[in-house]
Parts: C-alpha cells; sequence; structure tokens
C-alpha cells in the first residue's frame, strides 16, 4: 500500500439524477425564460459568444408568444408548412414503428420529440444547401420533400428500396434533395461535411453545410477533427449537436456534458457556439438563419448545441424503461415542440384546433395510403428484396474479375 | 521524355491533373507551402494557388474525411498522409467511409479520392516510419490499392488513380524515391539517373490499373513481388542465376491474377516477396490464389519471403529487411524442391 498522506484517489462515473423509479429531474440543464439572450453581430468573435454558449437561446414563452431578439418574424406560412412537416414525421415514425413490430421491417429509429431541429433548419436553408445527416433527421428528408414513399420502401427493403437492400432502416440517401447517404457508424459524416463545405468554398460556390452530430458522438475524434478543419478554413458549414440527453443507455454526462455545455466545445476552436432550444420552432428557424447566413458571408462555421429530448427508445432495440424514468419526457422542461408551435400560431391567430385535426387527419391518411402503396412492392418479411446478385454492384465502379466470379459462384449455388 | 526521380514523376503526375481538371486539389501536412516532407508537392502550390494545393492540421482522420467531402462534392482530391504508419487514425474513414460509399447510397454519392502515403523501410526509420500496411488495405472491399516500383509507373499509375472514381490507396515505397535499390544497403547508391525506367514522358498518361508487369522474362520460377521488392528479386535472380519470371503487380487489389496464372502455370514454381509483415499480409492472398488456380501445375511448394513479424526495428534494420540474400536462397530452395 502507498505510504502517501493524501487519500485514496476515487474514479468519478457520472451517473443521471433520476433512475427507473425515481422522480424525473432535469435540473441539471439550466433553462432561463424565452426572449432574455442577446442576438450578437453575425461577425462577432468566437469569444465573443462565450455567454451564448452557456445560455438558452429562447423565442416562444409558456404562452407561446414570439420575444425577445432572436424572434425570426418568420411567415406564417412558413410555421404552418413547418408544423405539417412535423406531424407528418411523426406520423411517419409512428406506423414505421408498428411495422417493426409486425415484422415488416428489421429496425426502426423514430425522432419522436426532436423533430423541431431538423425540420426547422431545412426550412432556414436553401434547397440546394447540403446536409450531413444523422440518422435522426428523417424530418429534414421529410420537409425537404422527398417521397414519404421512397423512405418506407427504403424502411421495407423492398424491391423499390432505393438503395437495393443494403443499409439498414433509416439509412436514407438523395442527393438530389441534398441529402448525404446515412452511415451506421457513429460521427463520421461530421467531418465529411466540413469536406464538403471546404470544396464549396474552393469552388467559389453559393452552397453551404448542415451538419448534424448527437451529444453521444461528439466524443469521437471526428467531432474534434470536424471541428479543427472547420475554424482553420473557415469552411461554411452550420455545426449542430443534437443534445436529446440520451446515447442508448448512457445519459449526456458519459460525453462530457456534466462539466460543460456541448456549445462550449465550439469556443476552445475557434467557433462562434450557441446553446438553443431546440424545441423552439421559432429559435430553430432563427438561429439557423443566423448561422446560414455567416457561413454565406465568409464569416465560417457556426456551432450550434441544440437542446431537445429524444422521447421515445434509442431504436427499436432498446427498452428506455431499462435505464431511466417512464415519464421522463412528460417533465422534459422544453416540452413537445409540436404542441409549442401549435400554441403559438394558434396564439397569433393562424391556426386553430380545427385546422389542426383537420391537418392530422389528412396526413395521418396520406401516411395510411403510403404505406399500402409502398407494402405493395414487398416488405423484408415477405421476401420481395432486390436480386441477391446485386449486392456485387457498385463496390466499385466497374465490376473487376474477382467480384464477376464471386458473383458466377453464388449463381451457380 | 525528361529523366525523373520517382519523386519528380509523383510530382509531374500532380501537375498534369492540377492543369488538366479543375476539380483536382492536393492537400495533406506540410504538402502546401512547404511542398511536402519528400518534396512531392513542391512548387505545386505557387503554380496553382493556395486553394488547390494546401497545408492540412495534424489529423488523418480529417484529411481522409474531409477528402470523402469534397470527392461528394464533386472534386478529385489527392491526399497525402506524411507516412503510411501514420494513417491508422485515418483508417474508419478510409474503411467506413470512402470504400463504402459508392456501395451504401446505390452509387447516389461517390468517393474519387486518392490517399497518397510513402511506405516501407530502408531509410532507418524505426517502426514508426517503415511499415506496409498493404494488406490492412486489399482486405478492405471497395478500395483499390497500389504501388509503383519506379517513375514511369508511378507517373502512369497516379494519373489512372486520380482519375479513377473508386477510392485508391497510392502506397510510394520511399526506399526508391531517388533511386532502384536492389537491398545492398551497404553498397553506394545508385539513382535513378540513366534507368531507362526513369525515362517519363512530360505529360499526361496512364498506366491502367488492374495490369501487371512482367519485368523480367523466365521460365525457371515466377517471383510475385511490388514496390521496392522488385528490385530485391531482380538482384536475386541475377545473382543466383535462376532463371526467374518477376512479376511486378503494380496494383496489388483489384489486381491482374490472368498475368500471374499465365507465368506459374508456365514455370510451375512461384515465390512470393513482400516488406510487409508475413502472418495474413498479402502474400498469403498470393499464395492462395495461385493454389486456387494453379495447384496441378506446380512442382514446388509456393515459397513466401517477407518482413519477420515483428515492429520494424530501427538498429536491427537490415537482419528485418527481406534483402537479396534471403531472397535468393528462396528461389533456390524453390528450384531444389
Amino acid at each position: 500500500m502507498s505510504t502517501s498522506s493524501y487519500p485514496p484517489l476515487k474514479l468519478h462515473v457520472p451517473e443521471p439524477l433520476a433512475r427507473p423509479g425515481q422522480e424525473p429531474d432535469f435540473s441539471y440543464l439550466r433553462v432561463g425564460p424565452a426572449g432574455v439572450v442577446r442576438q450578437p453581430p453575425i461577425d462577432s468573435r468566437p469569444s465573443q459568444t462565450a455567454d451564448i454558449a452557456d445560455a438558452l437561446v429562447r423565442v416562444l414563452d409558456d404562452e407561446g408568444n414570439a420575444v425577445g431578439p432572436w424572434d425570426p418574424h418568420a411567415d406564417p406560412e412558413l410555421l404552418r408548412t413547418g408544423l405539417r412537416a412535423m406531424l407528418k414525421t411523426r406520423s411517419f415514425d409512428a406506423r414505421m414503428l408498428t411495422a417493426q413490430r409486425q415484422k415488416k421491417i428489421s429496425f426502426y429509429m423514430q425522432c419522436l420529440g426532436e423533430e423541431a431541429v431538423g425540420i426547422g433548419q431545412a426550412m432556414a436553408l436553401e434547397p440546394d444547401d447540403m446536409c450531413f445527416p444523422t440518422y435522426r433527421q428523417q424530418g429534414f428528408l421529410i420537409a425537404r420533400g422527398y417521397p414519404l414513399v421512397d423512405m418506407m420502401c427504403q424502411a421495407f427493403s423492398n424491391d423499390r428500396d432505393p438503395v437495393l437492400g443494403r443499409q439498414m432502416p433509416v439509412m436514407y440517401t438523395s442527393r438530389q434533395h441534398g441529402f448525404f447517404s446515412v452511415a451506421g457508424n457513429l460521427g463520421v459524416q461530421y467531418i465529411q461535411a466540413v469536406g464538403w463545405a471546404m470544396a464549396s468554398a474552393i469552388k467559389g460556390d453559393t452552397r453551404i453545410v448542415s451538419a448534424w452530430i448527437g451529444d453521444g458522438s461528439t466524443a469521437e475524434p471526428d467531432f474534434h477533427s470536424a471541428l479543427t478543419f472547420a475554424a482553420v478554413y473557415r469552411a461554411p458549414v452550420i455545426l449542430n449537436i443534437v443534445n436529446n440527453q440520451w446515447a442508448i443507455s448512457s445519459f449526456q454526462g458519459f460525453a462530457g456534458g456534466e462539466v460543460a455545455s456541448f456549445a462550449a466545445r465550439g469556443l476552445g476552436n475557434g467557433i462562434v457556439s450557441l446553446r438553443v432550444d431546440g424545441n423552439d420552432f421559432l429559435a430553430v428557424v432563427s438561429v439557423s438563419r443566423w448561422a446560414a447566413e455567416r457561413a454565406r458571408r465568409g464569416f465560417g462555421p457556426t456551432l450550434i448545441e441544440w437542446i431537445t429530448y429524444r422521447a421515445g427508445a434509442h431504436s427499436t432495440a432498446d427498452d428506455p424503461s431499462k435505464y431511466r424514468p417512464a415519464n421522463d419526457w412528460a417533465r422534459f422542461p422544453l416540452g413537445d415542440p409540436v404542441t409549442r408551435l401549435q400554441k403559438h400560431l394558434t396564439r397569433i391567430g393562424a391556426w386553430s384546433d380545427e385546422q389542426h385535426a383537420r391537418a392530422q387527419k389528412e396526413i395521418e391518411e396520406e401516411v395510411v395510403s403510403t404505406q399500402k402503396i409502398a407494402e405493395s412492392y414487398g416488405t423484408l418479411a415477405s421476401g420481395h428484396v432486390h436480386d441477391a446478385s446485386t449486392m456485387f454492384n457498385d463496390v466499385f465502379k466497374d465490376m473487376p474479375a474477382h467480384l464477376r466470379r464471386q458473383r458466377e459462384q453464388l449463381l451457380e449455388s | 521524355m525528361a529523366t525523373m526521380t520517382m519523386i519528380q514523376a509523383i510530382r509531374s503526375a500532380l501537375g498534369v491533373m492540377l492543369e488538366r481538371d479543375p476539380n483536382v486539389v492536393v492537400f495533406g501536412q506540410d504538402v502546401g507551402y512547404f511542398g511536402g516532407v519528400f518534396r512531392c508537392t513542391e512548387g505545386l502550390q505557387a503554380k496553382y494557388g493556395a486553394s488547390r494545393v494546401f497545408d492540412s492540421p495534424i489529423a488523418e482522420g480529417g484529411i481522409v474525411g474531409t477528402a470523402i467531402g469534397m470527392g461528394a462534392y464533386g472534386l478529385r482530391p489527392v491526399a497525402e498522409i506524411q507516412f503510411a504508419d501514420y494513417m491508422y487514425p485515418g483508417y474508419d474513414q478510409i474503411v467506413s467511409g470512402a470504400a463504402r460509399l459508392r456501395y451504401r447510397s446505390a452509387g447516389d454519392f461517390t468517393a474519387p479520392i486518392t490517399i497518397r502515403m510513402p511506405c516501407g523501410g530502408g531509410i532507418y526509420g524505426g517502426q514508426t516510419h517503415s511499415q506496409s500496411p498493404e494488406a490492412l488495405f486489399t482486405h478492405v472491399c471497395g478500395l483499390r490499392t497500389v504501388m509503383p516500383s519506379n517513375p514511369r509507373d508511378a507517373k502512369g499509375l497516379l494519373i489512372a488513380s486520380i482519375e479513377c472514381d473508386d477510392p485508391v490507396i497510392f502506397l510510394e515505397p520511399k526506399r526508391i524515391y531517388n533511386g532502384p535499390f536492389d537491398g545492398h544497403h551497404e553498397r553506394p547508391l545508385v539513382s535513378w539517373s540513366g534507368h531507362p525506367l526513369a525515362e517519363v514522358p512530360e505529360g499526361h498518361y496512364t498506366v491502367p490499373l488492374e495490369s501487371a508487369a512482367v519485368v523480367r522474362a523466365g521460365s525457371a520460377l515466377t517471383v510475385l513481388a511490388y514496390g521496392t521488392m522488385v528490385w530485391v528479386a531482380e538482384a536475386a535472380v541475377r545473382e543466383t542465376g535462376v532463371d526467374g519470371e518477376i512479376i511486378d503487380l503494380r496494383s496489388l487489389w483489384p489486381l491482374d491474377l490472368d498475368t500471374i496464372v499465365a507465368s506459374v502455370k508456365k514455370t510451375g514454381r512461384c515465390v512470393i516477396v513482400h516488406e510487409a509483415t508475413r502472418s495474413s499480409g498479402f502474400g498469403a492472398e498470393l499464395a492462395a490464389l495461385v493454389q486456387e488456380h494453379c495447384f496441378f501445375h506446380l512442382e514446388a511448394p509456393i515459397d513466401r519471403v517477407t518482413g519477420w513479424d515483428t515492429p520494424y526495428p530501427h538498429a536491427q534494420e537490415w537482419a528485418y529487411f527481406p534483402g537479396p540474400d534471403r531472397v535468393g536462397k528462396a528461389l533456390l530452395r524453390t528450384m531444389e524442391a
């Protein structure tokens, strides 16, 4: 044993404030009132945004009013479109989750509770700006108008699956909609997004990039490379961190969230950084517009930590009741992005309960009828998948001899 | 025609492609203003500008990751990893990103990138500046792995790699950057000057990928080699008098199996030579392929001469390096079998 006079050292292993059977506790979140955080000039130096990286930008107050300097003064039609996209995403997620339980698809990941971040940002950008998503930005793709039937066919892995059955459900891709192929490896897309943004600058383009990562994956080296490269080359990229509090069963403390905000990671890298209410659709639109303007004007990257909550399981392969209180989402201080936007639109007279009910019904009908069409092309369970011999395509642009031989072997067997 | 070292030939290839294709960009640690630690990019930034030839942070994952993003945008980036030994932080981006992008998106996005990296020993670089990690790339589906052995091939293969729509790992055996080193480290250095393979066209040309070269015709046995080991094999053949047919693979994967099979069927004997460690090395794949395709033509067991299964030692470098004596013994052993 040591003869030192110091007390024995002790390893700190982070632990969330509440576990199953306990009362939810979000006291760690540091939520201030709406409208109080300033909006800095777009040419601010990173160090001049230190206060905002630790605060919480909010526009919608508890009564549904838009208040303070970040009010985007958005056209109500844009907000209604955003609300419909959120409802559609939620309905789509619910149907796919059910389809997974019915074993029609192998796996699913919903974005319940965090629809506003992807959809709000998609609506703040130009249609040809590029998105490097995680697997939870289906809302972004829906907001861009990608056909729901194609998303479903991808999830069903059927013979209309645009990625030919090669990827698990939700790994969408659409160059046409500026949506980069979703990777199953965490964080890899973040640095690739910076490369795309650098290319846009190299070519004198005007398009910018929307890059996405989760709180848990900020621990990956690619996150840190992305921040370094984005700052070094002043890349026109919005670096979004979706802090939905949970990475499968690991709360955000295991990515360092106990000791500093995720937004604060940008400051040390020389990046203007903001911490924002991600369930506040108006804040999402407003801050995304501000960050896009900075990127387009040559001021480089902006890092945004969106505070939101992963209301459902990580995926269909885990059970959150095993690691967090069952009623967590109901007690989340930033609420539900759908009801908050609905309340705002209603308050300003741009929406009504009747309109809401009608929109919801129309969307449900659209999703259900689209699902019928998608299922008519088959499901993984029904075996209507792309021919097995297609697995040898696209490994290389032109199939080399060894793959031609292997394909022949498969066909002979 | 001009006489070029491999460094000059690589620089010439980069210059040709920067000139021809406005989507080609060149970047990596120290490659911009300074021109690279091995001088392969010297003068290119001054000529083509800092937005097309530039330095990068010391982050291989970042270098490869940004190259993938640039490739997805539509550029043809040529990224340099300063030493192949430094590649590991970028390996995830190479394997999970570059190699799989076309496949996972069913051709919606591609990564037409070239990743250059000096490899191999012989410069007293110890275990962190001497490695030959080619088998870590040949094992990855979706990657092309290339290793030239002379200036003319280096330029033609590099241009073909940059023009290729697949991701290409371009390994440069640094020991032969300045001359055709045959493993006799105790002898004076030989330069490329005056060597026929150092006669390099100044303009655009390609050496096709997936094509091996028979660098010495022979009838007694087939030697499969690449990079520096082509020159070591040539010395071993010369010194033992065994009439070996030496095949320089040039493209390791996908490879030119037909040339290999035709040669082994003709000679009935095969020795495989590489500098990398032995077990699960690329030689194991070559031996398996020769066995699968030429078994009934073989008159002797397939032999392998490789680096030992140890890290590349510093002071004991020449005991590690599979030089002409070790290769020569294998040739004689295979002839006697």
